[in-house]
């Protein structure tokens, strides 16, 4: 049985291999968007997004057809933002949502900062559109498919990976 | 006289198709592995993989965002003639048939500024006898090229040492190619050799064993090893980390045993195609 969770959920109450439903806000990011957020800081610069409590979603969507607001936005694989993730953690993300295995200075901020990880299957890009109802670029769009986007989604299928005392069930 | 304008045309409606639709005999394969996991975590994702298939299929979108870099495989009769560029056509042929899909293609590895178009492919060209053209297109997502590698083994490590080179390129893979995979596995020749055999292991039918006998039966060994590992769907564990294995081989010289290993995630996403001569 799925446990239902917003943004405003009590993660610490989640365990590894959790099945969940999310329903709530998260930042697309990948590569080149991490890469920015870390310039801006060791910029002394502010993040174009709220790093307290955000969620971030690595995902880089197909573009939306004519009526639509999103097109295909399945998980891209999380280890590549490995780099970047940590500090972030320090900052106040508390979910982060991918594919994949992560790192262990990742799995230890995210113990530190009684953070969890999620994920999504990997390829599952059209089943994740329609659970998105909202979408909103907020950065970067020189980006393209990369922008930080704000997506709203509804039941979000996903299973704990990491979870907030950095129990992880990927093999 | 091929006419570069039709190529360009038949391409990119071939592509466009293509992205939207995952090989019907991976579906086939995910469907039986859904019936067979016993992992429970696993069998979630695995419907979840067929329930996406399904929803891609009826609305006509892409089953995965990552519509990749697209590979092309040429075979050209060496007698064929075109009235321009072959290759300007096949790269206009993939700018239409990622007019709607995703935009993945940056121009140079370290300035990274996307071309805005998916262009260009990567091509390979093969020339053959006789006036035919034909192209096999392969849809290639970062997360499983990623993964893929090369081992120059020695000659005494022979059948187990590749066995165990591609056990453990998979192993050290994980969960982020997108498992269940496919394994294409090309083996001798030269580094790069052993490279290409990798993808063109991948443009057989799925699940059909290589003609060859010995290369039938290390990829049944191969597969049977790999799903030993315990990475299961998504690296959640369980019986179905690899849906099929395909081998291709090549001469190779006395000292060298090449082995390079592509990782093809479930959403395989590929076209043949078969040009038509005068066809304008």
């Amino acid at each position: 049985m799925a446990t239902e969770i917003t943004n405003d959920s009590d993660l610490t109450l989640l365990k590894a291999g959790d099945e969940i439903l999310f329903s709530g806000a998260a930042y697309t990011a990948r590569d080149a968007a991490h890469k920015r957020f870390i310039e801006a800081a060791d910029a002394g610069l502010p993040l174009p997004v709220d790093m307290r409590n955000a969620a971030i979603y690595y995902a880089g969507p197909t573009p939306a057809r004519a009526g639509e607001i999103i097109g295909s936005c399945g998980p891209t694989t999380s280890a590549r933002m490995d780099d970047y993730t940590p500090r972030l953690l320090d900052m106040g993300l508390k979910i982060m949502i991918g594919k994949g295995k992560r790192s262990d200075a990742v799995t230890e901020a995210i113990r530190r900062n009684k953070a969890v990880y999620l994920i999504a299957v990997g390829g599952a890009a059209a089943l994740i559109k329609s659970r998105i109802v909202a979408c909103e670029e907020v950065a970067y769009p020189d980006l393209g498919c990369e922008a930080v986007r704000r997506l709203v989604f509804d039941k979000l299928p996903l299973l704990v990976a990491i979870d907030t005392r950095g129990a992880c069930i990927l093999r | 006289m091929y006419k570069c304008e039709y190529i360009a045309r038949t391409l990119s409606s071939a592509i466009d198709g293509a992205l939207k639709k995952i090989d019907p005999d991976v579906i086939a394969l995910l469907c039986a592995a859904e019936k067979e996991e016993r992992n429970p975590r696993a069998k979630w994702a695995l419907g979840q993989i067929l329930e996406n298939a399904r929803i891609a299929e009826s609305g006509d979108c892409y089953p995965c965002q990552d519509t990749g870099i697209a590979m092309l495989f040429v075979r050209a009769g060496a007698d064929a003639t075109f009235d321009g560029d072959l290759g300007k056509a096949l790269a206009e042929g993939v700018r239409g048939g990622y007019r709607e899909a995703r935009k993945s293609i940056v121009t140079h590895p370290l300035r990274r500024v996307n071309t805005g178009d998916n262009a260009p492919p990567v091509i390979w060209y093969d020339i053959v006898p006789g006036s035919g053209l034909d192209v096999y297109f392969l849809a290639k997502g970062a997360g499983s090229e990623n993964m893929g590698g090369v081992r120059m083994l020695t000659p005494s490590k022979g059948r187990e040492g590749i066995i165990t080179a591609v056990t453990d390129i998979m192993r050290a893979a994980g969960a982020n190619p997108c498992p269940p995979v496919l394994l294409g596995v090309g083996i001798g020749g030269t580094m790069d050799k052993a490279c290409v055999l990798s993808k063109q292991a991948l443009l057989r039918r799925a699940g059909e064993p290589s003609s060859d006998p010995d290369n039938a039966a290390l990829e049944r060994d191969i597969l049977a090893s790999v799903n030993a590992t315990d990475i299961g769907v998504q690296g959640l564990g369980g019986a179905h980390t690899a849906l099929a294995c395909a081998v291709e081989t090549y001469p190779t010289h006395i000292g060298m045993l090449p082995v390079a290993v592509t990782i093809q995630c479930h959403s395989a996403r590929h076209a043949h195609i078969v040009f038509e001569d005068e066809r304008g």
